[in-house]
């Protein structure tokens, strides 16, 4: 049976791989039946008509809760759909994140559409179950067995020659069955369309100027809004002085709503006139701690504390090793930053809400919508409409909230556009991280202890369904925002986890004798804590991740120093997980990598010094693979960087496009190496500065690229993991370890600006000049708010 | 204070009726609903509403619409379609030179307009001609190949 199954699904190789090249088409705005008669969120991911239909053209339309952003996973579901279907791509038409006719899938986010979609659950099971049910009727209708029975882009034929065409058998019907957990999804040794190059389905309307982003959508009636924020964090409203822009024509309305402040007019000119010339008066806010002592004053905050991994012996091995090596990172805040301004349209009826949204989370912001404008669930719609690149939560789900506020406000459509400042100025940043480390090496060079605290700053994060006070306009609303509340650390207990990176790949990961851990160390500790942050943080790609991967990777590159071992060697000294191993062996092996301790020697003090550096990283522990070698020059006048080459070996289960993901990889590595040179957000004692382009550093596209090789590392029968954050979680180690290399400087805060360079290279070249000390060093225990930084 | 302005967008006249101090930027997109060039500072700061007025690049977010005159104005979807598009265009869609693809029309525009100046620039002086332009997603590296293929498809 097994083996017919096989032939079954090998007769597919016979398809034709097509696309087509045409501008996607959006869903109309009206309110569309879902797969033949699914009730508006009443959409049940048990059944299979929830996910797939067949028209009766043989168009398959298939129901997905995770939207493409750019980051190709609406090309890749359709792959997946034609692939489990034996059907052309051309014939898969896929709706993406309506509340209206898709199921609820959460927050597209956390590179967790490919395992979520492509393993053996929803849309992959429910093409699977749709493959194998289309064939059992098929069976009965042909009277052949199933595995009599051949199939070539939706024809299934018998033995006879007989066939019949799925749109015949189901063609516009129910299947009316659950999705069926047994139902096999096709081998990737069988694969035809999966796995293979398929350009993305959005290019040519892309690049045609065709495509529609959130920001073309336009309704009948519609008017033009824009906000009034405050000027400062915390500061609430005092008075609008609505006369200051009676003067403005085709001004509608000045919409105030507790702290919040709008205006709608009917055409974008005038209500960008209206937002600026309107005369609001604010109570101040707190004064904010200055950006220069942050990292301290972060330290000393009351935090909710959490250990991830403590085998409680870190202080007794610490005495016993021959050195012990300490340092401190910090990682700023950094901007999503976003090339679009964020919009949205929403049109709020007296009994419907419609709100076309570049959101993450459609039905999440469905929910929040309705507690906003106080409308029944059921009432709302989002429409998911693709926005500028995101990579996390940029302000898409704040201006789809007030999009939807101003409309109720003038019972019309609305167009809500931000400008460049509501956009940086509000948005939920990345996490600002200080990480303090210690570890002890023995007399032979290994690390027998390490020990690692790290000081998180957040406030606010996604909505959820019910949380609107995580972002601006939440807060505006009088709603609170999530903080953490302080508390000590509870004893390690259940499963370890790794979702934040915050522990080392070299750590054993022990609780209660079970090691989940990728490495050899078994005295270990690694706690966290978090405290209020004075600005609205939420997930940006790699969230903590590149904060935590940053400080771990570096530090054991300083281990590795101390130790003067080859950095590979030593990373495979401390590694047990195979799939880390491969990743790092690969990594190495496709960048030529000359087995030998950093620095360099003989390191030159003037012109331009190049020198290499690795990082690996288990995304979330178990999401996907990474090892980075960059190679970077430094000019030692000027302290610039200039990363010349990364070679990435990744692995992330099976791959279903690597035309795709390359693009991701480079993207990912190459906003890495933005984020790890020039990105930080700046604030005064009052505000956010950086809230513009002058002021928020990006790298252009005159900047003189590295070359990006990749390496996939595939080890056959694993599930597929997420990738889109896999490789930039390793980005800001790898080039700190190659500066390393080529200067002996170490750079312990991001980004590595020429300043921070020119600093660490007069500090290590004064180091250099000291006698080298290798006797045994104490420090006190890494205790909370005892600790001065380096 | 509308008044009637007459505007050659894309080897189309049209006659739009708007306050002169207006954008062009939003003339484009609300009233002519094109969707080439998008807001993405309102300041010039990154290039996505990049539009050609004779040739030349125009960040169309501060140019008001008064002051485009009889000049023929073309937007990314002015340069080809979907069904035959323009050879740089073609170039990008080979090398899929896009992720969000939201900065498309300032990189596009502007590759253009440097090449059709100078047939025979060097990846620098393209990449100069590229510098106020941003692309959050980082797909630098397919659109200067993508830029590349096109310079030397024109050259052969």
């Amino acid at each position: 049976m097994i083996e017919s199954r096989r032939d079954f699904l090998k007769s597919c190789g016979a398809l034709i791989v097509s696309f087509s090249s045409g501008p996607l088409s959006l869903l109309s705005a009206q309110q569309s039946p879902g797969p033949f008669g699914t009730h508006p969120s009443h959409i049940d991911p048990e059944k299979l008509d929830s996910w797939l239909a067949v028209g009766d053209d043989g168009v398959i339309t298939a129901y997905t809760g995770k939207c493409d952003f750019g980051q190709g996973i609406f090309t890749v579901q359709s792959q997946l759909v034609a692939e489990e279907l034996c059907v052309r791509i051309a014939r898969v038409k896929l709706i993406q994140c309506d509340t209206s006719v898709c199921p609820d899938q959460g927050t597209t986010s956390g590179s967790q559409s490919t395992p979520t979609n492509f393993n053996s659950e929803n849309l992959a099971l429910a093409a699977a179950t749709a493959r194998e049910a289309l064939l059992s009727l098929a069976a009965k209708k042909l009277g052949e067995p199933v595995e009599h029975l051949s199939v070539a882009d939706g024809v299934i034929t018998g033995t006879t020659g007989r066939h019949v065409k799925y749109e015949e058998l189901i063609g516009n019907k129910h299947f009316d069955l659950p999705l069926n957990v047994k139902a096999k999804r096709k081998s990737v040794a069988d694969w035809t369309v999966l796995g293979k190059p398929i350009p993305s389905l959005d290019r040519t309307a892309l690049m045609t100027g065709q495509f529609e982003f959130v920001h073309n959508v336009r309704v009948p009636g519609m008017l033009h809004g824009r906000v009034v924020r405050p000027p400062e964090m915390g500061a609430t409203l005092a008075h609008v002085d609505e006369q200051s822009v009676r003067n403005i024509q085709g001004l509608v309305k000045v919409v105030v709503r507790k702290d919040f402040v709008g205006v709608v007019a009917e055409t974008q000119y005038h209500a960008t006139l209206a937002a600026r010339q309107l005369v609001v008066q604010w109570n101040p806010g707190p004064e904010l701690p200055p950006q220069k002592d942050f990292f301290d004053h972060i330290q000393k905050l009351p935090s909710r504390d959490a250990l991830n991994v403590d085998s409680q012996d870190v202080d007794a091995r610490l005495a016993e090793a021959t050195s012990m090596i300490r340092a401190r990172y910090t990682y700023p805040y950094q901007m999503h930053g976003s090339v679009g301004a964020s919009c949205a349209v929403a049109d709020v009826k007296q009994d419907s809400v419609t709100v076309w949204s570049a959101t993450q989370s459609a039905y999440p912001t469905r929910s929040i919508v309705a507690k906003l404008l106080n409308m029944p669930l059921e009432k709302v719609r989002v429409i998911y409409v693709r926005g500028s690149g995101c990579y996390g939560l940029n302000g898409a789900d704040a201006v789809s909230f007030d999009a939807a506020i101003l409309s109720q406000a003038v019972g019309k459509p609305v167009r809500l556009q931000f400008s460049r400042r509501d956009e940086m100025m509000w948005e939920n940043l990345g996490s600002a991280c200080t990480i303090q480390l210690r570890a002890g090496l023995a007399q032979d060079g290994h690390i027998i202890a390490w020990e690692r605290e790290d000081w998180v700053a957040a406030m606010g994060n996604r909505p959820g369904y019910d949380q609107p006070g995580n972002v601006i306009t939440g807060m505006l609303l009088g709603y609170e925002p999530e903080l953490p509340k302080p508390g000590p650390a509870k004893p390690p207990s259940g499963e370890f986890h790794n979702r934040s990176n915050t522990v080392p790949s070299y750590f054993a990961g022990c609780i209660a004798g079970n090691c989940g851990g990728d490495g050899t160390i078994r005295s270990e500790r690694a706690l966290t804590h978090t405290l209020r942050s004075p600005f609205f943080t939420g997930p940006l790609r790699s969230p903590l991740r590149i904060q935590n991967t940053f400080a771990n990777e570096c530090f054991m590159d300083e281990l590795c120093a101390h130790a003067k071992a080859d950095p590979v060697a030593f990373r495979l000294l401390h590694l047990q997980n195979s799939r880390v191993i491969g990743v790092v062996k690969a990594a190495a092996q496709a960048a030529n990598w000359q087995a030998r301790s950093s620095p360099k020697a003989g390191i030159s003090r003037t012109g331009t010094v190049s020198g290499r550096g690795i990082a690996c990283v288990a995304y979330e522990g178990n999401n996907g693979y990474a090892a980075l070698v960059a190679e970077a020059d430094v000019d030692m006048e000027t302290g610039t960087v200039r990363p010349r080459r990364f070679v990435v070996a990744l692995d992330c289960g099976p791959i279903s496009n690597p035309d795709g993901l390359r693009n991701q990889i480079e993207g990912g590595v190459l906003q890495g190496m933005s984020r790890a040179l020039v990105e930080e957000v700046t604030w005064d004692n009052r505000r956010v500065t950086s809230v513009d382009w002058e002021t928020y550093n990006s790298l252009y596209l005159d900047y003189e690229m590295p070359t990006v090789e990749t390496v996939f590392v595939t080890p056959p029968d694993v599930p597929a993991t997420g990738a889109g954050e896999t490789a930039i979680t390793a980005v800001p180690a790898a080039i700190g370890n190659a500066i390393f290399d080529a200067t002996g400087a170490r750079l312990r805060e991001a980004p590595f600006t020429p300043q921070r360079v020119k600093a660490a290279l007069v500090e290590s070249a004064q180091k250099a000049g000291a006698c080298e000390a290798s006797k045994i060093h104490r420090f006190p225990s890494l205790t909370p708010k005892k600790i001065q930084g380096e | 204070m509308r008044e009637k302005i007459t505007l050659h967008v894309n080897g189309v006249q049209h006659v739009v009726e708007v306050d002169p101090a207006t954008p062009l930027l939003f003339v484009l997109n609300d009233e002519l609903g094109l969707r080439g060039p998008r807001f993405g500072c309102g300041m010039a700061q990154c290039g996505a509403c990049t539009v050609l007025i004779r040739g030349e690049v125009v960040r169309s977010c501060v140019k008001p619409v008064s002051a485009v005159g009889q000049s023929e104005v073309t937007t990314l979807e002015g340069l080809g379609t979907p069904e035959k598009p323009h050879p740089i265009q073609q170039a990008f869609i080979e090398e899929g030179a896009a992720q969000c693809g939201f900065c498309l029309s300032g990189v596009i525009l502007t590759a253009k307009s440097v090449l059709d100046v100078k047939p025979d620039a060097s990846d620098q002086e393209i990449r100069d001609a590229l510098g106020g332009i941003l692309c959050r997603c980082f797909t630098h590296i397919r659109m200067l190949r993508a830029i590349r293929k096109y310079a030397e498809a024109k050259r052969t």
